[in-house]
């Protein structure tokens, strides 16, 4: 399949609907391209009941005449104005762009600890997907564990679903989230929600300075062991969901070339990355919640359909909100004493089950890729990576194509009609198979 | 029209079935009790990020293996199988 558009957005969740509703009013061609079933992205995920703005987007972008691709994984960009993506049956699709918005998300961070591996040991996230998912919930005993705001949010909605919330568990001190609620004096509505979140699940426990240092069970998970101080003790459940707050989804942006800061996407104030006319919206650019990314999508979409006035206004409201982004990851900043939980036994890289152990002694991501397999399987260190980050330090390089798993015949349709991909090695470093000229 | 009417028939590792609309595969899989896949090393193993970024969730659907059964809805008549377990 072939199709091209003035706008192209990648990403479906508050910033890319937000981007694609934003540019649609200019009367342009705009494709809107997801990995997900349905449009909204991870926290305005379809199942269940969604908050008032999740219902109004969703519906402009209904309304918008904007090409919806749902269920489309990209996975290269061979070469400048073009994205390739495959859906679940296979199917290949070649998208020509004029310009690019990438909002791509972000995930959940995940630390090993022996028996995270366990079935029913999930994201935080990912638990609450689960359950919007159609996973019945109710009158199973559940800890949420972990750090950020995430986790009062995913045990409200749990706890409405019938979960018995035995634990609340975030890493962070008691005082370190007080003065983070104290900054959230200046945003009224993200307190008020938090308020309510909490009263949604008074009776449960809610534990500060505390995490859990192992998960038990044969097949799937029995109980946890929690960690408080010097204080240890087990609990029963049925379910964990356990998330370190977030990293961005930078993948995609760093394939294409877009200059990385610190791990985020650098922007100007449209929005726009390092290479002209792809723009970049939402957590990739810093974490800092669905408000923002909202904002940061309309920017990038009024930009890329050239209509810098409105842009500039919203710029302008942006500023006033980037502090919450230093605030919110100085609130999850992560505990030393963490890195300690894998024990030498405990799998690092799920996909290879690579061993904690066997990547003592390596001095950089690239070199334990090579040597252990770890971050080499079908989820390309997505996973493993960010926790090797926080376990050693490693900084995770080098993106390539294909940034997912594709199968060989999208692969095959990719390269016939492009030549040598741009970011492959220069000719001559790999022996080559002599090629027929038509 | 009833629950029943609308429910979705499909069966799991020769098991028999029926799921809400909207459901995924992933729920349906951990509803029937089995986990998704197992690991290179043997472990039993289930979903993680419900978002189809860390593939644990892994099936085998209509014959097509390594889906990620967190993204795709349970359709009617669909036959999903787990690593390990015979195929319907």
């Amino acid at each position: 399949m072939r199709d091209s558009f003035d706008i192209l957005v990648a990403g479906a969740g508050p910033a890319g609907m937000a981007a694609a509703v934003s540019a649609a009013a200019a009367g342009r061609r705009i494709g809107l391209v997801d990995d997900n079933p349905a449009a909204g992205g991870q926290i305005w995920r379809s199942g269940g009941e969604l908050p008032g703005d999740a219902r109004r987007w969703i519906a402009s972008l209904e309304a918008s005449g904007v090409v919806r691709l749902q269920g489309w994984r990209v996975f290269d960009a061979p070469r400048p104005g073009v994205l390739h993506a495959e859906r679940g049956d296979g199917e290949c699709a070649e998208l020509g762009y004029k310009s690019l918005i990438l909002a791509t998300g972000a995930r959940e961070r995940f630390l090993p600890f022996p028996g995270w591996t366990l079935p029913n040991v999930m994201g935080a996230g990912g638990l609450d997907a689960m359950v919007r998912g159609g996973v019945p919930i109710a009158e199973k005993r559940v800890v949420v564990a972990g750090t950020g705001p995430l986790l009062l949010a995913v045990a409200a909605h749990l706890k409405r679903h019938g979960a018995r919330i035995v634990a609340v568990c975030d890493q962070a001190p008691w005082s370190r989230l007080l003065r983070f609620g104290a900054r959230l004096l200046t945003e009224p509505a993200k307190l008020r929600q938090g308020v309510e979140y909490r009263m949604a699940i008074r009776g449960a426990r809610y534990l500060t300075g505390c995490w859990i240092v192992a998960a038990h069970g044969h097949d799937r998970l029995e109980s946890v062991t929690l960690r408080q101080g010097n204080k240890q003790w087990n609990v029963p459940c049925d379910f964990v969901g356990c998330g370190f707050h977030l990293v961005p989804n930078i993948e995609l942006p760093a394939l294409l070339g877009c200059r990385v800061d610190h791990g985020f996407v650098s922007v100007d104030e449209n929005m726009q990355t390092s290479i002209p006319g792809v723009y970049c919206a939402g957590e990739p650019t810093g974490i800092g919640g669905v408000e923002l990314a909202v904002l940061e999508g309309r920017i990038a979409g009024l930009a890329a359909a050239g209509r810098p006035e409105e842009a500039r206004k919203l710029a302008r409201r942006r500023r006033g909100k980037l502090g919450f982004v230093g605030a919110l990851e100085q609130a999850c900043a992560l505990d030393p004493q963490l890195r300690s939980l894998p024990t030498g036994d405990t799998r690092v890289c799920r996909c290879e089950d690579v061993r904690f152990v066997t990547l003592h002694g390596h001095s950089t991501w690239r070199d334990a890729k090579l040597q252990t397999r770890c971050g080499m399987g079908p989820c390309q260190g997505r996973i493993c990576g960010p926790a090797t980050e926080f376990l050693f330090g490693w900084r995770v390089e080098s993106v390539r194509p294909p940034i997912f798993p594709a199968l060989v015949s999208s692969l095959g349709s990719a390269f016939e009609s492009d030549g040598p991909h741009p970011n492959s090695a220069p000719e001559g470093a790999f022996p080559t198979f002599a090629k027929e000229t038509p | 029209m009833s629950d029943a009417a609308r429910s979705i028939a499909l069966m799991v590792n020769g098991t028999a079935m029926s799921v809400a609309p909207g459901t995924t595969v992933a729920a349906a899989v951990l509803m029937a009790g089995a986990p998704t896949r197992r690991s290179v090393t043997g472990e039993p193993r289930g979903p993680l990020c419900g978002m189809g970024i860390c593939f644990e969730c892994r099936v085998t659907i209509d014959g097509v293996p390594h889906q990620r059964s967190c993204q795709i809805l349970c359709a009617p008549g669909m036959s999903v199988s787990t690593a390990g377990l015979p195929t319907s």
